[in-house]
């Protein structure tokens, strides 16, 4: 059972689609009749630089927006992962891309490798959906949201072009999760 | 075409809920150059606006955005830029004379750390005594101070119901949390929204600029014969700068139509602020580590209570100096090196000792856990 008020963050490099996985996470906890609160922290560059989005998701309403400890911390590059994996708390959920993270330190938490950009990659022809797929496997894994909400989030947040891909990988990320 | 968004809840963005507001408001006019945090504002209101029989344009620059602005404003439509602090600083010669020429007109600052291009993406308060004394000359401007993303709905359409009621500039003094944060909104139906035009002239009228409080207001074409300068000016604008009698009683009646009607445009959010001994004054994001804090201080036996500031000028003293008047302490957090906080310690003449609280950098918000230490601490002090 997760608690009642649940904060994840989604860290990664400008341009992997960090921000919009955590507005896709936020929308859909609304859709399911919850508060959520998304805010996010990047450089002035548009890509590379380091990304973190950050959502949180309560029954109340939600005060201080910002997250301080992650019960779920989602990283999509090495740098990203040693920065932040010192805020995610202890027996926490800590998700990330192996094939951008190939060294995860010992850690009290429950972690799951998703090999998101690959899969991106070599099935769905660019890794931009490798947001898609973590996304997927975060909410099978952790059922912070309903994978409905997610879908009809997905519909409502990404342009017409990419959203069969998107909810192709969203798809693709709750299947590697089982 | 779609007027104006469904009743609904969103999960949106506070920059976009400003633009939506916009429309709401009856904004017909949007000029501005892109700035990060404001950006979306622009993006929003480009797709939006002709959508909605409305104009959006990119100007070479930010004084040109504020000028098509305010002549936007004079040919009849209510009108809008935003920016961020270099933006903002730009603006001030033309926020002078908006104010001069009483043209009603939006302007939205996004805080970002400043000085100068500063750190572009993280947030900061530090625009505060910018958006109070940015131009030059004596002057009174209207500053509001969202903390959610629905405030900034709620608020942009109050800023433009205040300019068309009292026919001047209005501040929209937001920042980046609140800008780029997305939650959830609950846009009302339209027929519970109170929108406000502005005052137009009778059909007889001759005089627009002295001769009442406020005085009603023409547009280009409606067949009036009418001088606009920011120079000092008679009741006709025509230009008047020889007389110190004409100066002194348009620059009061300016700076009074605002002070005199502070108790309608001053607006407060007060939490368990009856006998508490220490009240925290905060704004905008910072105002969001509040609620938590007073309850993390009630576990230890602190009463803690929050004057939260929605407008920031006119700068609300006598509610300070009612509700403060039992208390112990004073605490101001603001992500700025003190600005608020000389405004609250001139309010309590130091009949209450006030202390400030400061983090800049980063974007880096003041937690409630820091709040707590500083409370405990200057309980610890007074005891």
């Amino acid at each position: 059972m997760m608690p009642k008020r649940v904060e994840v963050r989604i860290s990664g490099l400008g341009g992997q689609g960090v921000v919009l996985a955590g507005e896709i996470l936020g929308r859909a906890a609304v859709y399911d009749g919850k508060y959520a609160v998304q805010t996010q922290s990047y450089g002035a560059e548009a890509r590379g630089s380091t990304a973190k989005s950050e959502v949180i998701i309560s029954d109340k309403k939600i005060g201080f927006p910002k997250v301080r400890k992650c019960d779920i911390l989602v990283t999509m590059s090495q740098n990203a992962l040693n920065k932040h994996l010192d805020d995610l708390k202890e027996n926490g959920i800590l998700l990330v891309d192996r094939d951008k993270v190939k060294e995860v330190p010992k850690v009290k938490a429950k972690v799951f490798g998703i090999p998101a950009t690959r899969i991106a990659e070599t099935e769905l022809t660019s890794r931009i959906y490798a947001n898609a797929i973590m996304l997927g496997a975060l909410t099978k894994i952790t059922g912070i949201v309903s994978e409905e909400a997610v879908k009809k989030a997905i519909i409502d947040s990404v342009s017409k072009e990419t959203k069969e891909t998107n909810l192709e990988g969203f798809g693709k990320g709750l299947g590697l999760a089982e | 075409m779609t007027k104006q968004l469904p009743l609904d809840t969103y999960f949106m963005q506070g920059n976009q809920a400003c633009a939506e507001a916009a429309i709401t408001a009856g904004c017909k006019f949007f000029a501005g150059y892109p700035i990060t945090p404001a950006t979306e504002i622009a993006e929003h209101l480009a797709k939006r606006l002709p959508q909605t029989g409305g104009i959006a344009i990119q100007m070479e620059d930010e004084l040109a955005a504020l000028s098509a602005v305010i002549g936007a404003s004079w040919a009849g439509a209510k009108a809008m830029t935003a920016t961020s602090g270099p933006g903002f600083s730009l603006m001030q010669e033309n926020i002078g004379y908006a104010f001069m020429t009483e043209t009603p007109c939006v302007i939205v600052n996004i805080q970002r750390a400043g000085p100068s291009t500063g750190q572009a993406t993280k947030c900061a308060q530090g625009d505060v005594m910018q958006a109070r004394w940015g131009t030059h000359g004596d002057y009174t401007p209207i500053v509001l101070s969202p903390n959610s993303v629905q405030e900034m709905y709620n608020l942009t359409i109050r800023a433009f119901n205040l300019a068309e009621t009292y026919r001047t500039p209005v501040i929209l003094l937001a920042d980046e949390i609140i800008a780029h944060m997305r939650e959830k909104i609950t846009i009302p139906p339209s027929n519970k929204i109170k929108i406000i035009n502005r005052k137009k002239p009778k059909k007889t009228d001759k005089t627009f600029f002295n001769t009442e409080e406020i005085p009603p207001m023409p547009s280009v074409g409606d067949g009036f014969n009418v001088s606009v300068t920011g120079s000092t000016h008679n009741e006709q604008g025509h230009r008047y700068t020889a007389d110190p009698i004409v100066h002194r009683q348009l620059v009061e009646r300016l700076v009074n139509k605002i002070n005199k009607n502070a108790n309608q445009i001053i607006n407060h959010e007060d939490h368990n602020i009856e006998n508490c001994e220490i009240i925290i004054i905060s704004y905008g994001c910072t105002s969001r580590a509040v609620h938590e804090t007073i309850e993390l201080a009630k576990k230890r036996g602190i009463n803690a209570g929050s004057i939260r500031l929605k407008t920031l000028w006119p700068f609300p003293e006598k509610t300070i100096q009612t509700l403060a008047k039992n208390a112990k302490m004073i605490l101001v957090p603001e992500m700025n090196l003190r600005q608020i906080f000389y405004e609250v310690e001139r309010t309590v003449h130091g009949t209450v000792p006030v202390l400030p609280i400061n983090k800049i950098g980063g974007g880096e918000m003041i937690t409630p856990e820091e709040l707590l230490t500083e409370i405990t601490r200057s309980v610890n002090n007074i005891e």
